[in-house]
């Protein structure tokens, strides 16, 4: 039973652990808190339904789903980071908490607030091994999200968008002095982060088959609990946070209840702000993010 | 007066008294995203009161807000020891617990919700609401709105003027957790039922969007930006989604083009001081024209 409790806890947690990737990027990289990434994962998972809904095949409406997502991160980019570099510091993130409210509502415009069923994407499609049922969605997302922070960490490390990204995370000032075409590498931290959301959005939608408009909402914040709990601007430490808070939820379902897992999740939120605010593995300096 | 009227004026009052919980920590720096929180404590504390104990909501409410204060007092040594986003982060976790913890305490309802059985009429909220704003404009026209403007200036230099930084933001924290907590209690007792889930992350968002488009650095602000942003709305006909969108469009294209909020120091010094307009792009030394 326990096993079950921890793949089940794993599967949850690698939903956790991209939307928290695409928090820590922004964050490490543009010292910026992207409250519209809830909203990107809704989208994700939202479009996926709609365009299945709209009789599109599975590879096309995942991609469909995917471009939405993306081509939404970049209208955020242009109106938070872009047009708002050197206004006082909590200005982005207001907008990007503007723009959470509005992807909801829109959503809630065209598509209603109910719960919408998304088809099952694999008929018959779990494995047993030894008495535990593993689901091949789990499984792939799992599998998706360790091969993409895999790629992430290579882009970051090893190619000259990464140096570029880098030299922008140390001193946007210093990056432009350089002759980093800043405006262009930014875009890449929203596509990114579009991206990585937006698939976590479908991973959830193909897992647990239901999708509505606030669904981005207590997802986006148990990410930012991850991030926060795998340190700061550290990509690795975003997965091992999003895998803690899985499993810490799953098991607080099953001990104590459902209406647990707020308080142990907060709950472990808050003590680690407080005991190691730079998080389990070495995150950002908290002094770079003084007011 | 049209029962739509005075439904109108009472979520205008209530919201005025949110933004300034809101306010008071943003203008020492500091952004709190746990007020829905300190609100729910405040609800939940006098509701509680004038219901198990017939207390009279005009002496629970104010009971209730000190019980906010003081869930405050205690998380504040440790939540502002962290800065900056650290802080927002934290207060965002302390709301978030308060929420959860209510979900789980039987004897507040638990998800089910709270009924209060007794009930406050629009004088009452609107007298709350008016001492509310009273109180902070007084406040913000002493040492202590001085203090509080210049640690939000530059807490370093406040900190070499001998200015006690932690002090004041630990009360500005306080005080405006108080605050939002009377709100609270005001909800509590105009609508006689509370649950949980309204006091959410979506409420704390809200509120501080208020204070923000009101602009932070005088004490109107909050009173403008939550009474344009409460009957903006209102005046748009049309679905409870379709307000929301023109609302948040509107938070964009305003933090786009004027991300000092809508009310700033230089405005009112232009529409009220005629005898020392501010000079276009010298910056002031202080709100009062000198």
């Amino acid at each position: 039973m326990i096993g079950q409790q921890i793949i089940n806890g794993v599967t949850l947690g690698s939903v956790y652990a991209m939307v928290a990737v695409a928090l820590t990027l922004s964050i490490g990289v543009l010292n910026f808190l992207n409250f519209s990434i809830p909203g990107l994962f809704m989208i994700g998972g939202m479009a996926l339904w709609a365009l299945l809904d709209a009789g599109i095949p599975w590879p096309l409406a995942v991609v469909g789903a995917l471009v939405i997502a993306v081509a939404a991160s970049l209208m955020v980019e242009r109106f938070t980071w872009r047009w708002l570099r050197g206004a006082p510091h909590f200005v982005p993130l207001v907008s990007s908490m503007a723009f959470l409210l509005l992807f909801e509502h829109i959503a809630i415009a065209y598509w209603g607030s109910d719960m919408r069923v998304v088809p099952e994407a694999f008929s018959g499609g779990d494995w047993r091994i030894a008495g535990l049922v593993i689901g091949i969605p789990q499984l792939m997302g799992l599998l998706c999200s360790i091969a993409l922070v895999a790629g992430l960490s290579w882009l970051l490390a090893s190619t000259r968008t990464g140096r570029a990204l880098r030299t922008i995370a140390e001193d946007p000032d210093t990056a432009l002095l350089l002759g980093v075409d800043i405006n262009r590498v930014v875009s890449v931290v929203f596509i990114v982060a579009g991206l990585f959301t937006a698939l976590a959005g479908i991973l959830f939608a193909i897992n647990y088959r239901q999708v509505h408009p606030f669904m981005g909402e207590a997802v986006g914040l148990k990410g930012i609990s991850a991030m926060i709990i795998g340190g700061m601007g550290n990509i690795w430490g975003s997965i091992v946070g999003g895998l803690i808070i899985g499993t810490t939820e799953v098991f607080a379902i099953s001990y104590f209840g459902a209406d647990f897992v707020d308080l142990a999740v907060f709950g472990l939120l808050l003590a680690i702000l407080i005991l190691r605010p730079t998080g389990l593995f070495r995150g950002m300096q908290p002094v770079r993010f003084g007011i | 007066m049209s029962g739509y009227f005075e439904g109108v004026l009472v979520l205008l009052a209530i919201n005025v008294v949110f933004a300034y919980g809101a306010y008071l920590p943003l203008a020492a720096g500091q952004l709190n995203l746990g007020i829905a929180g300190f609100a729910a404590v405040g609800a939940y504390g006098s509701a509680y009161l004038s219901d198990t104990f017939a207390i009279h909501p005009i002496l629970a409410i104010p009971i209730g807000a000190m019980f906010a204060g003081l869930i405050a007092l205690l998380v504040a040594v440790p939540v502002l020891r962290t800065r900056g986003i650290y802080l927002a982060l934290a207060t965002f976790a302390v709301g978030q617990i308060v929420r959860a913890a209510i979900l789980n305490l039987e004897f507040l309802g638990g998800a089910a919700g709270y009924p209060v059985s007794a009930f406050v009429g629009l004088p009452v909220v609107l007298g709350f609401a008016l001492a509310v704003i009273v109180v902070v404009m007084v406040l913000f026209a002493t040492r202590f709105g001085i203090a509080l403007r210049a640690v939000q200036d530059d807490e370093r230099v406040a900190d070499l003027m001998g200015v006690e930084v932690r002090g004041f933001q630990m009360a500005a924290f306080i005080l405006g957790a108080a605050v939002a907590g009377i709100g609270g209690g005001l909800y509590a007792h105009h609508f006689s039922y509370i649950e949980a889930q309204y006091f959410n992350i979506g409420l704390s968002i809200s509120i501080v969007l208020y204070v923000l488009l009101g602009g932070t650095q005088t004490a109107w602000g909050p009173l403008i930006g939550a009474t344009v942003f409460t009957l903006l709305p209102e005046l748009l006909r049309g679905s409870a989604s379709l307000r929301y969108v023109v609302f948040a469009a509107g938070v964009i294209v305003l933090m786009a083009l004027r991300p000092q909020g809508l009310l700033t120091r230089a405005t009112i010094q232009r529409l009220f001081d005629w005898r020392n307009p501010p000079i276009p792009g010298v910056p002031m030394a202080s709100g009062r024209g000198q």
